[in-house]
């Protein structure tokens, strides 16, 4: 992945810093419950929703297990149909294609469309240094863009704005901004409007991403809801797609699902109000498809992790999450936030920096995010699966191991417990030094004056007889005292 | 530079999933029925996107659509029928179409480039969009319209009027699209 977010700390202060931000909770808070009330109650009036997911859970795995082959098909379905392929391995050689695809056509200006790909490999940024400018179209693209900010959330990514936020961008940075523009949502779209529409119609470049690519027909479909999207798809001469290689599906048919599930959990919508479906080079267009690997394949060498490859993308497990509600998205430190960007990040990234290593503890493991998944991403056990793969700190790995030396023998067990349990007046409630990192986030337990082996065998139980008094493992009133 | 790429990541993939099982594709959903849709159903729900919806007897379009295009001026793409909608002179501020299909469950028109449909820029730039669907067209979910669509022609895919939940998600009609869509739905 590129590095937009790179020098950013681990996820535990990123988070800290956003719960002090009053704005940003209250934002979060109201944005994230009204999509989760919409979708509940458009997914609820689906009496097969659980078939629906269980068959585009299967599709997704069935494509991943032959994407070699379906690629294939692509392949030539967009080649027949007037389209050109280019691979692409990593986000350099991505760049690098459209940045030439651009040059071609002697273009300097390029329109683009809301595309979790482009901004995953820093296209804007790689194309500005070869002095090609690119506009988001999509409004909240526009705002992140304008703000010269991070998105913070997949399918709303200026969501940690508020309007007052907004007014004040736009006056500043859009040209021919009216200067009596209100705080009203209409007025601020109404803005955007005017400002993107003279670009719309003169464009001769577009890049978009894609929602889906059909194998079997060579199709593309983008979801949407402005109209950008179909501006950008269909007025532009020439169409740039840079897609992620796990967008496939196999047949047309298998798009029936996907257009049940992705909506509902996405915006919350019965359907969203524009799809653009176009296969290879349509009504008179050059069409470019750019295929994207960056970290996909060995995402999918995990055997684990490649559940996320089935993602598409709805953003429904960050508005259920107790951890993006309050930490945001900035803290997660790239363009896949929430949940699934805390599986998906450290796979496509690695887990070389200390940020990466951080994200998959930025999870209480209560599963809201597995139960609201389209595609039943098991989004807990991937969690765990890379909290065991991620690098420990030094103090953690050396103590583990002692506490296995411990526990590991009966007899050493319960020396170590008649030792703590003479010294745990001396126990402190927070451990000092490097074992600062245990107490930091967890209470001292309390340590009884005797082990529940001993007192079992002081009182009998051993012997069969059956203990009268309950343990003082059960009545602490001691510790609590001192 | 490209071939080696594509050979690079296609050895990447099969070499990621050697020997993992293949996964069998579970179809227990409702599929394509091949019955005829509701037509109040999809009348509510194309309202629900707070667009205008007329339910009107065949007789009766030509009069309905005069009388709610009265003071505009609507392009007219080939092939839509004369009968329907006779044109007036001036500036076009706005597009008369038909469609291909249209999804009851999620209040969906969707336009395929065929005949009275023009172009995909043609019913997208004008700010007002007046859609005719017979009431045959209508299908009562998804699968059914995945079932009569052919993929290769160019799709559009419309329920409701252009709009945007980008701030502060309070949604607002109309941003790059048509900002009103009126569908006249015909009967017999």
């Amino acid at each position: 992945m590129s590095g937009v977010f790179v020098g950013m700390p681990a996820f535990p202060k990123n988070a800290a810093k956003a719960v002090q931000n009053s704005q940003l909770r209250f934002n979060l808070r109201k944005a994230t419950h009204t999509i989760r009330g919409k979708r509940a109650a458009v997914v609820g009036e689906v009496d097969d929703w659980a078939e629906l997911r269980q068959a585009g859970k299967t599709i997704k795995d069935h494509t991943l297990r032959n994407l070699d082959r379906y690629l294939i098909e692509l392949e030539e379905k967009v080649t027949a149909a007037g389209g050109v392929v280019h691979w692409a391995r990593d986000a350099a050689e991505a760049n690098r294609i459209v940045a030439r695809l651009v040059k071609d056509t002697g273009e300097t200006e390029v329109v683009k469309v809301k595309s979790m790909a482009t901004m995953e490999i820093g296209l804007n940024e790689a194309l500005a240094e070869e002095g090609i400018e690119a506009f988001e179209t999509d409004l909240a693209e526009l705002i992140v863009q304008l703000g010269d900010d991070f998105p913070s959330h997949i399918l709303v990514p200026a969501i940690h704005r508020n309007r007052a936020e907004i007014r004040e961008l736009f006056l500043k940075k859009m040209a021919g901004a009216p200067k009596d523009l209100t705080d009203e949502p209409r007025a601020l779209a109404e803005a955007a409007r005017l400002y993107l529409r003279k670009r719309f119609l003169e464009a001769k470049v577009a890049i978009s991403g894609a929602n889906f690519m059909i194998a079997e027909t060579g199709t593309l479909v983008v979801l949407e809801s402005e109209g950008n999207g179909r501006m950008c798809l269909t007025l532009p001469k020439t169409l740039i797609s840079v897609v992620g290689i796990e967008k496939l599906l196999p047949t047309w048919q298998d798009l029936e699902v996907f257009l049940q599930l992705l909506p509902r959990s996405s915006t919350g919508e019965r359907m969203n109000p524009y799809t653009s479906m176009w296969t290879g080079a349509t009504e008179g267009q050059e069409f470019h498809l750019v295929l994207l690997d960056n970290g996909r394949t060995s995402v999918l060498a995990d055997k684990v992790g490649r559940q996320a490859l089935r993602c598409i993308r709805c953003s429904a497990c960050l508005n259920v999450c107790p951890v993006y509600e309050r930490a945001g998205g900035h803290a997660y430190g790239s363009v896949y936030p929430g949940p699934i960007g805390a599986i998906l990040t450290p796979q496509l990234r690695g887990m070389d920096t200390e940020l990466d290593r951080s994200l998959p503890y930025a999870s209480s493991l209560c599963g809201a995010c597995y139960e609201v998944c389209p595609v039943a991403i098991d989004i807990p056990s991937v969690l765990v699966d890379l909290r065991a793969k991620a690098r420990h700190p030094r103090t953690e790995r050396a103590g583990m191991a002692a506490a296995g030396w411990v526990f590991n023998r009966s007899k050493r067990l319960a020396k170590a417990q008649r030792f703590g349990g003479r010294m745990r007046r001396l126990v402190p409630k927070r451990l000092p030094g490097p074992l600062s990192g245990w107490t930091d986030t967890r209470d001292m337990p309390e340590i009884p004056a005797e082990s529940f082996r001993d007192w079992w065998v002081r009182e009998g139980g051993a012997d069969g007889r059956r203990p009268a008094v309950a343990p003082d493992v059960n009545l602490p009133q001691e510790s609590r005292e001192s | 530079m490209s071939a080696a790429a594509r050979e690079v990541i296609l050895r990447r993939i099969r070499s990621a999933v050697e020997g993992a099982p293949d996964a069998e594709i579970v179809r227990d959903y409702r599929g394509a029925t091949g019955e005829p849709g509701d037509v109040e159903l999809f009348a509510e729900r194309v309202r629900d996107y707070k667009a205008i919806v007329h339910v009107v007897p065949r007789a009766e379009v030509a009069a309905t659509i005069a009388e709610i295009t009265k003071g505009r001026v609507l392009t007219v793409p080939a092939g839509f029928p004369s009968d329907m909608y006779a044109p007036s002179q001036g500036e076009a501020d706005g597009v008369i179409s038909t469609c291909a299909v249209a999804v009851a469950a999620t209040g969906t028109i969707v336009l395929d480039a065929g005949p009275g449909q023009g172009t995909r820029a043609q019913t997208l730039i004008p700010d007002y969009h007046l859609c005719v669907v017979r009431d045959d067209q209508i299908v009562p979910n998804v699968p059914d319209a995945i079932a009569r669509l052919d993929a290769t022609r160019p799709l559009t895919w419309i329920s409701g009027p252009s709009a945007t939940s980008d701030i502060e998600l309070n949604r607002v009609e109309g941003v790059h699209g048509p900002r009103t869509l009126e569908v006249v739905i015909v009967i017999g």
